[in-house]
C-alpha cells in the first residue's frame, strides 16, 4: 500500500489507473499490473486516510481530536471488550496481536496530541468508522515482523469478568472526569503482528536501537531483510514504547518552541502552497475512495476535510522543520511533510471539497453558508464559493406526492370528507414547515406555537372521519422524512419515489448526524442513551402527543404494523446459494442496499408503534409494585398490538434475526414501566435475553460476524436501558438457534445508522484511556453465555402447483422478472383498456346522446339509461380485448427482460405463464369492475353534455390565413366596456367625448377579428359572450341616440350595416338580441331599421320579435306601443299571426330563459 | 414587472385618492407614465377592493342603506336625467357597482315585500333592462358600465384575462416542448388541488426546481400574495414540490422569498429554463 502510494507519488503508477482501480475498473496492465494486483483497496484506502492523518497530524492541533485516528482501545490478551467487537468489522477482526497500545491521549494541543494519533494509526485501528480495521497491521508500522498474518482468533468473552464485561453505561458514569484521571499505561504483551512483506517499515519505529541512526530504508531492503523476525519478544515491543515516547518529546519540546507564533491568527495564502502536485495527487485518489464509498464513513472524511479546511494553527518554522529533519531524517517520499503547514492544509481540504461538491450540495443550507462565509474556500477557489452559493439554493421539498389513486375523491365517503382532507394535508405541511423554521429556536415549545392548531385539525379529522387518511398520510410522510440513509438513488427503494425525493434533502437523519457531530463533536451523551426521536422524527412525536387523539393512533397502529409485519417478510434476497453466480452477482450489492432500506424503516415503524401502544401506560416514575401487579393483571387479558413472541420465533426458525430483532428492540425499547412485565413481553424478552447469550463474535464465520455484531449491540443496548425493568429476566429455551442467517450482513454503515451510540465508545475512548474503567467498578449485571446450538435448518420444500416447481429450478431472478412483468402488463392492460375501449365507447356514447337529444320528444334521462346499459353491454368485450393485450405484450416484455442464454423451452414457458399470470390479474379486475368504470366515465360526459358545455373542439377553426395575432378578449372588452365606448355613452361624459365612424368600425373589426381567431376564444365561451353583448349593446346605444357621435344622421345607418354585418359572420353562438329588445330601447326611432336588417339577414326570427311582444304585453307595456310595433312588423315584413302568439307564450318563455 | 416597495408605495399612495372610473384611470396612466398600464390597473384593483372591504361594515349596515337609498330616490326625482347613482357612490366612496347593488336589493324588497335570491339579484345587474324601474336600470347600468373594479362586466374581463394569459403560459410551455398536464387533465384526475400547469418532466428555472406552475394575471402585492400562498401556492408545494408563480403584471420584489423553500416568482415567462437530458448530448 504504502509501495503504492509512493509509486504514484513518484508517477510510477498512472494516476489514472490507480483511479481506475480504485473504482473497481480493474483490467490492470502494463507495468503497475502487479502493484495494483496485488495490493487490496480495503488495505490502501485505511492506509490512504491513516497517511492523510498523519501528514496532518501537526497542523490540525486545534481540534480537540481529530476523528479518525483516536488511540485504539488496550486490549488484553484473548480477552476482549464489548467495546472491541462493536467497532471491528467483519472480515477484517483485528488480530489481537497487532493491538499495540501506544495510542495515548494528552490534552495538550499540540506536539504530544500528534504523536500519539501517529501511533494510533499505526496500531490499525480506524476508530471513528470502524469499518476498516487492520491497516496499521498491514502498514508500515510493523514493518520488521515476517509472520504472516494471524487469522481473526476466536476469543472467549469472560462475561463474568468485572473488566471486560462491564455495563456500558457505568463506563461514563462511574468514571472520574478526565482531568482527574492519569491513564495507566497499560502493555499489551502480545507480540506484534506480522507485516506484509511489501510495505514499508518506518523509520522511527523500526526496532533499531535509538542509539544508532535510522538508515532509510528503501523496498528492496524491505524485501530482503527486514530486521524484523518472528522471534520478536516483548522486549523489542517495549523498545518501541520507549521511542514513541522518546518521539512525543521531541514533538513536545519543539512545539513549545514554535507555540508562540501560533497565537497570530494563520492567514492562508494559494501562493505559499508547496508540493501542490502532489497534493492535488493526493486529493485525487482521495477523492475517488470517498466517491466509490470505500472509506469508512464518508461524513467522517468529510469531518476531517473541514478540520484541514478551519486549521488554526501556524506553519511550524523552517528551524524546527531542519531540526526535526536532522533527528529523523525523512528522505522518503511518503515521509515528506506534504500537509505541514495551513497553506497546504487548507489547498489540499478545498480541492477535495471542490471535487465532493454533489455530496456537499446535499448538506443543509447552515453548513453551506457557513462555507460560503469561510474566507478560505473564497481565497482558494472562488469558483467553489460560487457553485456553493448556488447550490444554498436548491430546494427542500420533501412532500408527498399527491397520488389520484389513494388521494381522489373516489377514496373518500363524502365530499366533505375530501375537502376536509384537502385542507387537513395543508395544515400539516404547514405546521411540518413551521416546526422545521421554528423548532430549533431557543424557547420554541411544540406545545406551545403549534398545539391548537394539531388539535383543531385533528378533531377535524374526527368530524369527517378522515383518521385512516390522514393516518397513511402521516405514515408515509414519516418514513419519508426519516428513514435514514440510504444510497441515492438505490434500487431498493420504494417505486413511487419520485424526483420529489431525489431533490430534497434524503438520508436528512444522516445529515442530522453530521449537524450534530459539526456542531458538538465532542458532546458524549454516554454510550447508552436512552430511545430518542432525533431529527425530523421529534416533529411525528411531539404532533402525536400533543394531538393525543385515539382514532388516529388506532388508525396509526393498524397501518404501522401492517406495513411493519410486510416489511418483515419482504424477500431481501436476490440471490439464493443455489443458483449460478455468475449472472446474478450484481445483486449482492442490491441486496444490501435493499436490507439496509427495509431493516431502517421497519425500526422507524417499529419505534412508533411502540410509541403509540406504550403511550397511554407511560409514566416518569416507575410505579410501585402493587399498583404495577394491578396493571399486569389488567392488561394480560387484552391482546397486544404485535405478537412479538410469534414474530421472533419465526425469524429465528426463518434465519431471519438480523432483520427482525433490531426493529423488534425499537419497538421494546418504548416500553412503559409495566410493559416488560406483561407475559407476552416477558417472554419475548426472555427469548431475546437467551439469543443474546448465544451469541458469540466470529463464531459462525466471518460472514456473519457483522449480523451478531448488529444484534448484539441492539441487544445490549435495549437490556441497558429497559435495564431496570429487566432484572428478573429468566432464561427462556429458545427452539432452535438464531444465529444462523438468510439475510445479508448489514454493514457498518448500517450498524452506526442503527446503533449511533456505538459512537460514543469512540468518544469514551477518545477521552480516557481504557482499563480505568473496570477499576472504577461498578458492574451491575452478569451475563453467563451458553453454547449455542447450530443445527442446520432443514429445507423441506412442499411440491406445489406446477408452474411454482418450473420457477423452482431456475434462478430466482426469473420468477421476479415473470411476477413483475405479469403485474406490470396486466395493469397496463387495464389502463390500456380505459384508454382505448372505455374511451371508444363513451365517445360513441356521446354522439348517440347529442343525436337522441337533437330529436323532437327527446328526454335525457331514459336516454341516458338506455344509452349507458348500451354501453356497458359494449364493455364486455374488454375481455376479449385484455386477453390480446396481455398476449401481444406480455411475451414481448419478459424476452425483453431475461438473459440471452435462457432456454428457448424456459423462454417460452415463461412467456406463457407471465400471459397467463398478466391475462388473469387483467381480466379479473375488469370483470368486476368495467361496468362501474364505463358508468363513471358515461356519467361525467353526459353531465357535461347536458350542461351544453360546448365541446371544445367543435367547430372551432381558425380561418386558413388566421395568424393567431388577434387582439386579445379581455383588451376589446375593456376597451368598448370601461375605458372608451359603452361608458361614454351611458355617461356621464363630458362634451368633448364624442366618437367617430371610423373609431367605431374599428372597435368592430377588432371584435370580428378576436372572435374569429379560434385559439385562445374557443377556451373562453364567457368572453366571447360578453364581447357579442357589447356590441348589441353598443347596438342599442347607437339606435337609442346615446352614442355621442360626430354627425350621427348620415353614419347611424352605415354603422348599423356594419353591426350586422359582424353579427352575420360571427362563428358562433348566440347573439344576446334579446337585449335589443327590451324596453329600453325599444321606443327608439332606429329601432325598427335595426329589425329590419336582422331579420333580413336571418340573424333574428319572427318569433323572436314575437316572444318579445309578448313579455311585453305581460309587462303592461304601453298597448300603443305594442300595437304600433304590431302593425310595423305587419306590414313591413313577415307577420306572425296575433292570435297566435298569445298561445305561444309558454313556450316562448322557455324559449329565452335569460330573459326570466 | 417587479416594483421595489417604494416605488410600489408611490403608486399605493396616489391611488388612495382615486375611485374606480375611466377619468381616475387615466390620471393614474399619466401619473406614472412609466409603467405598464396593466400593472397600474391592476395594483390600484387590488387597493380598491382593499379599500372596499374595509369599509363594507360601514356601508352595510340597514339605516346606512336606508339613508342612500332615500337620497338616491331624492336626487332620482329631481335630476332624472342625472347620473345621480354615480354621484353617490364616489361621494360616499363606495363602488358604484356595489352601491348599485345595494339599492336594487333595498329597491327589490321594498317591490316585492321579500328579499329577493342572489340570483335575480345577478342577473338584473348584468341585464339592467329586466329591471322593472327604467330609471333605475338606467342608473344601475351606468353604474356598473363606470366601475372598473367590480361588477358582472369587471369579472368577465378578469375571468378573460386569467384565461389568456392562462393560454398564453401553454403556447409558451408547447413553444419550449415542455409536456404538461393543465389544471382541467388534473380535476379529471381527481386531483384535490390543481395548479394551472403540472410538469410532466420538471425544469430548473434559475437553479430551483420547478414542478408546478401558477398563472396570475395581476400584480403580486403582499396581501394578495399571502392569501395565494395559503390557498394555493403552499397547497401545490405539499403536493408536487416547489414551482414557479408567474405574476404577469409584475410583483412586489420583497415577496421573492420563498425561493429556497420552493416558491419562485417571475413576472414574465422565463428564457433560462434548464431541462432533464435524456441522453447526452441532446442538452
Amino acid at each position: 500500500m504504502a509501495a503504492l502510494l509512493e509509486s504514484l507519488l513518484k508517477r510510477e503508477v498512472e494516476l489514472y489507473r490507480a483511479l481506475a482501480w480504485l473504482r473497481g475498473q480493474t483490467e490492470c496492465t502494463g507495468n503497475d499490473q502487479d502493484l495494483l494486483l496485488k495490493v487490496r483497496k480495503q488495505e490502501f484506502v485505511p492506509f490512504l486516510l491513516n497517511f492523510l492523518r498523519d501528514q496532518s497530524s501537526r497542523t490540525l492541533s486545534h481540534g480537540a481530536t481529530t476523528p479518525a485516528k483516536t488511540p485504539s482501545s488496550i486490549r488484553s490478551s484473548g480477552r476482549h471488550r464489548l467495546a472491541d467487537f462493536m467497532i471491528s468489522p467483519p472480515e477484517s477482526q483485528p488480530s489481537p496481536t497487532t493491538q499495540q497500545h501506544r495510542g495515548r491521549r494528552r490534552s495538550g494541543p499540540h506536539g504530544p496530541t500528534s504523536a500519539s494519533r501517529q501511533a494510533g494509526a499505526r496500531s490499525g485501528h480506524l476508530d471513528e468508522g470502524g469499518r476498516w480495521d487492520g491497516a496499521g497491521r498491514k502498514g508500515r508500522g510493523g514493518g520488521r515482523i515476517s509472520e504472516p498474518v494471524s487469522p481473526p482468533t476466536q476469543v472467549e468473552l469472560n462475561f463474568n469478568s468485572l473488566e471486560d464485561f462491564p455495563p456500558v453505561g457505568c463506563w461514563f458514569n462511574h468514571l472520574p472526569p478526565p482531568s482527574a484521571t492519569k491513564p495507566s499505561r497499560r502493555i499489551n504483551p502480545t507480540p506484534v503482528s506480522a507485516e506484509r512483506p511489501n510495505s514499508k517499515p518506518k523509520s522511527c519505529f523500526t526496532s533499531t536501537p535509538l542509539s544508532q541512526p535510522c538508515s532509510p530504508p528503501s523496498i528492496p531492503e524491505v524485501l530482503g531483510g527486514s530486521p524484523a523476525g518472528s522471534s520478536l519478544c516483548l522486549q523489542q515491543e517495549r523498545e518501541l514504547l520507549k521511542k514513541e515516547r522518546y518521539m512525543e518529546d521531541i514533538y513536545s519540546r519543539f512545539s513549545s518552541l514554535s507555540s508562540e507564533p501560533q497565537l497570530i491568527a494563520p492567514c492562508p495564502d494559494p501562493s505559499k502552497v508547496t508540493h501542490a502536485q502532489e497534493l492535488n495527487l493526493l486529493a485525487e485518489v482521495y477523492c475517488a475512495c470517498i466517491s466509490e464509498n470505500l472509506v469508512p464513513c464518508v461524513f467522517l472524511e468529510l469531518f476531517f476535510v473541514l478540520q484541514l479546511l478551519t486549521t488554526r494553527s501556524t506553519s511550524p518554522t523552517e528551524d524546527w522543520l531542519t531540526v526535526f529533519s536532522w533527528l529523523c531524517p525523512f528522505t522518503d517520499l511518503l515521509e515528506k511533510a506534504y500537509l505541514r503547514d495551513v497553506h497546504s492544509c487548507v489547498y489540499f481540504a478545498v480541492r477535495v471539497l471542490e471535487n465532493q461538491f454533489a455530496l456537499l450540495s446535499h448538506l443543509d443550507r447552515c453548513t453551506l453558508r457557513l462555507l460560503v462565509e469561510n474566507e478560505r474556500v473564497g481565497t482558494f477557489s472562488p469558483a467553489l464559493r460560487d457553485r456553493l452559493v448556488q447550490a444554498q439554493d436548491t430546494s427542500t421539498a420533501k412532500v408527498l406526492p399527491f397520488q389520484p389513486s389513494t388521494d381522489n375523491r373516489a377514496n373518500f365517503s363524502s365530499d366533505k370528507a375530501f375537502h376536509i382532507f384537502k385542507k387537513q394535508r395543508d395544515i400539516f405541511y404547514e405546521l411540518l414547515r413551521e416546526w422545521e423554521d421554528c423548532h430549533k429556536e431557543p424557547g420554541w415549545e411544540f406545545e406551545a406555537a403549534l398545539g391548537h392548531r394539531v388539535r383543531a385539525m385533528v378533531s377535524q379529522l374526527t368530524v369527517a372521519g378522515n383518521h385512516c387518511h390522514f393516518a397513511r398520510l402521516f405514515q408515509k410522510q414519516l418514513v419519508q422524512m426519516c428513514k435514514g440513509p440510504r444510497a441515492p438513488g438505490s434500487p431498493g427503494d420504494a417505486p413511487d419515489a419520485d424526483l420529489l425525493g431525489v431533490v430534497g434533502a434524503d438520508g436528512l437523519g444522516r445529515l442530522q448526524r453530521l449537524q450534530e457531530r459539526l456542531s458538538q463533536p465532542q458532546a458524549p451523551s454516554g454510550p447508552c442513551p436512552p430511545p430518542s426521536f432525533p431529527g425530523p422524527q421529534e416533529f411525528f412525536k411531539d404532533f402525536l402527543q400533543t394531538a393525543s387523539c385515539c382514532q388516529l393512533n388506532q388508525h396509526l397502529k393498524d397501518g404501522l404494523c401492517q406495513q411493519l409485519l410486510q416489511l418483515n417478510e419482504v424477500s431481501i434476497l436476490g440471490t439464493e446459494a443455489t443458483s449460478a453466480v455468475g449472472a446474478e452477482e450484481a445483486g449482492g450489492d442490491m441486496d444490501q442496499q435493499r436490507f439496509s432500506s427495509v431493516l431502517l424503516v421497519a425500526r422507524l415503524l417499529a419505534k412508533f408503534l411502540g410509541f403509540i401502544s406504550f403511550m397511554p401506560y407511560q409514566t416518569s416514575e416507575a410505579p410501585s409494585k402493587e399498583i404495577q401487579e394491578a396493571a399486569i393483571a389488567l392488561r394480560s387479558k387484552s391482546a397486544p398490538v404485535l405478537d412479538v413472541c410469534a414474530v421472533l420465533r419465526s425469524c429465528v426458525r426463518r434465519r431471519r434475526t438480523v432483520l427482525t430483532v433490531p426493529w423488534l428492540v425499537e419497538f421494546l425499547s418504548m416500553l412503559d414501566h409495566t410493559g416488560p412485565s406483561l407475559p407476552c413481553y416477558r417472554t419475548a424478552l426472555c427469548l431475546l435475553l437467551q439469543l443474546y447469550r448465544q451469541l458469540r463474535l466470529g463464531k459462525g464465520g466471518e460472514q456473519f460476524y457483522m449480523n451478531h455484531l448488529l444484534l448484539m449491540a441492539v441487544l445490549g443496548w435495549l437490556f441497558q436501558v429497559k435495564h431496570t425493568a429487566l432484572m428478573w429476566l429468566e432464561e427462556q429455551q429458545l427452539s432452535t438457534s438464531g444465529l444462523n442467517h438468510s439475510l445479508p450482513s448489514p454493514n457498518s454503515q448500517l450498524l452506526y445508522t442503527c446503533c449511533p451510540y456505538l459512537g460514543e465508545f469512540r468518544k469514551l475512548l477518545a477521552a480516557f484511556v481504557s482499563g480505568s474503567a473496570s477499576k472504577a467498578g461498578g458492574l451491575i449485571r452478569k451475563i453467563t453465555p451458553t453454547s449455542a446450538e447450530l443445527p442446520g435448518p432443514s429445507t423441506t420444500r412442499s411440491q406445489q402447483k406446477l408452474h411454482q416447481a418450473f420457477f423452482h429450478n431456475q434462478p430466482p431472478s426469473l420468477r421476479r422478472t415473470v411476477e413483475f412483468v405479469a403485474e406490470r402488463v396486466g395493469s397496463n392492460c387495464v389502463k390500456h383498456i380505459k384508454a382505448t375501449l372505455v374511451s371508444e365507447l363513451v365517445r360513441g356514447g356521446e354522439n348517440a346522446l347529442r343525436d337522441g337529444l337533437a330529436s323532437e320528444g327527446a328526454c335525457a334521462a331514459k336516454l341516458n339509461d338506455s344509452l349507458c346499459a348500451q354501453l356497458c353491454d359494449a364493455g364486455m368485450q374488454a375481455l376479449e380485448r385484455a386477453t390480446r393485450f396481455c398476449g401481444e405484450n406480455a411475451p414481448r416484455a419478459v424476452s425483453v427482460l431475461l438473459p440471452e442464454e435462457t432456454s428457448h423451452a424456459v423462454l417460452t414457458t415463461a412467456e406463457s405463464i407471465t400471459t397467463r399470470l398478466a391475462t388473469e390479474k387483467a381480466c379479473n379486475w375488469l370483470s368486476s369492475n368495467i361496468t362501474t368504470l364505463i358508468k363513471r366515465e358515461w356519467k361525467s360526459s353526459f353531465e357535461r353534455i347536458t350542461r351544453s358545455v360546448p365541446c371544445p373542439d367543435a367547430g372551432s377553426a381558425c380561418p386558413p390565413d388566421c395568424t393567431h395575432k388577434a387582439p386579445l378578449a379581455s383588451d376589446v372588452i375593456i376597451e368598448i366596456k370601461v375605458q372608451e365606448v359603452l361608458s361614454i355613452a351611458t355617461g356621464p361624459r363630458s362634451e368633448e367625448e364624442v366618437f367617430t365612424a371610423q373609431h367605431i368600425c374599428s372597435i368592430l373589426n377588432k371584435v370580428a377579428q378576436t372572435l374569429s381567431c379560434r385559439k385562445v376564444q374557443s377556451l373562453l365561451s364567457l368572453a366571447e359572450q360578453m364581447l357579442l353583448r357589447c356590441t348589441v349593446l353598443l347596438a342599442c346605444k347607437l339606435v337609442s341616440g346615446d352614442l355621442p357621435l360626430v354627425s350621427p344622421a348620415e353614419i347611424v345607418r352605415s354603422l348599423l350595416d356594419e353591426f350586422v354585418l359582424l353579427w352575420a359572420h360571427t362563428p358562433s353562438g348566440p347573439i344576446p338580441f334579446h337585449i335589443l329588445l327590451s324596453e329600453a330601447t325599444i321606443t327608439r326611432r332606429h329601432y325598427l331599421l335595426l329589425v329590419k336588417l336582422l331579420i333580413e339577414k336571418h340573424l333574428l326570427k319572427e318569433e323572436e320579435i314575437g316572444s318579445q311582444w309578448a313579455k311585453m304585453s305581460e309587462l303592461s307595456w304601453p298597448v300603443v306601443m305594442v300595437s304600433y310595433i304590431h302593425t310595423v312588423n305587419q306590414t313591413s315584413i313577415v307577420f306572425t299571426p296575433c292570435s297566435g302568439l298569445h298561445q305561444d307564450i309558454g313556450e316562448t318563455i322557455s324559449f329565452l330563459p335569460v330573459l326570466l | 414587472m417587479k416594483l421595489c416597495r417604494a416605488e410600489y408605495k408611490t403608486i399605493v399612495k396616489f391611488t388612495e385618492q382615486l375611485r374606480p372610473t375611466r377619468q381616475c384611470m387615466k390620471m393614474l396612466k399619466d401619473k406614472f407614465p412609466n409603467h405598464s398600464q396593466s400593472t397600474l390597473l391592476s395594483i390600484f384593483s387590488l387597493e380598491y377592493q382593499k379599500r372596499m372591504k374595509r369599509s363594507l361594515v360601514k356601508h352595510h349596515t340597514p339605516d346606512v342603506i336606508e339613508d342612500y337609498y332615500q337620497r338616491y330616490r331624492g336626487e332620482a326625482a329631481k335630476r332624472p336625467a342625472d347620473p345621480v347613482m354615480l354621484e353617490l357612490a364616489n361621494e360616499v366612496d363606495l363602488s358604484p357597482s356595489l352601491l348599485a347593488r345595494l339599492l336594487l336589493e333595498r329597491f327589490l324588497e321594498e317591490q316585492e315585500g321579500a328579499v329577493s335570491s342572489k340570483q335575480v339579484l345577478n342577473s338584473m345587474l348584468r341585464e339592467p333592462s329586466l329591471i322593472p324601474d327604467l330609471q333605475l336600470a338606467r342608473h344601475v347600468d351606468q353604474c356598473t358600465i363606470n366601475d372598473c373594479c367590480y361588477g358582472p362586466l369587471v369579472d368577465c374581463i378578469k375571468h378573460a384575462i386569467g384565461q389568456e394569459h392562462e393560454e398564453l403560459l401553454r403556447e409558451r410551455l408547447r413553444e419550449r416542448r415542455l409536456s404538461f398536464l393543465d389544471e382541467n387533465q388534473l380535476r379529471a384526475k381527481g386531483y384535490d388541488k390543481t395548479p394551472d400547469i403540472i410538469l410532466e418532466v420538471p425544469i430548473a428555472v434559475e437553479g430551483h426546481i420547478v414542478h408546478w406552475i401558477e398563472s396570475k394575471a395581476s400584480f403580486g402585492d403582499e396581501h394578495s400574495h399571502r392569501t395565494y400562498l395559503n390557498e394555493q401556492f403552499w397547497s401545490y408545494w405539499n403536493r408536487f414540490g416547489p414551482g414557479m408563480v408567474i405574476y404577469w403584471y409584475g410583483f412586489l420584489a420583497e415577496l421573492d422569498c420563498q425561493r429556497d423553500r420552493g416558491i419562485l416568482l417571475k413576472d414574465c415567462f422565463p428564457s433560462d429554463i434548464v431541462t432533464l437530458c435524456y441522453s447526452m448530448g441532446s442538452c
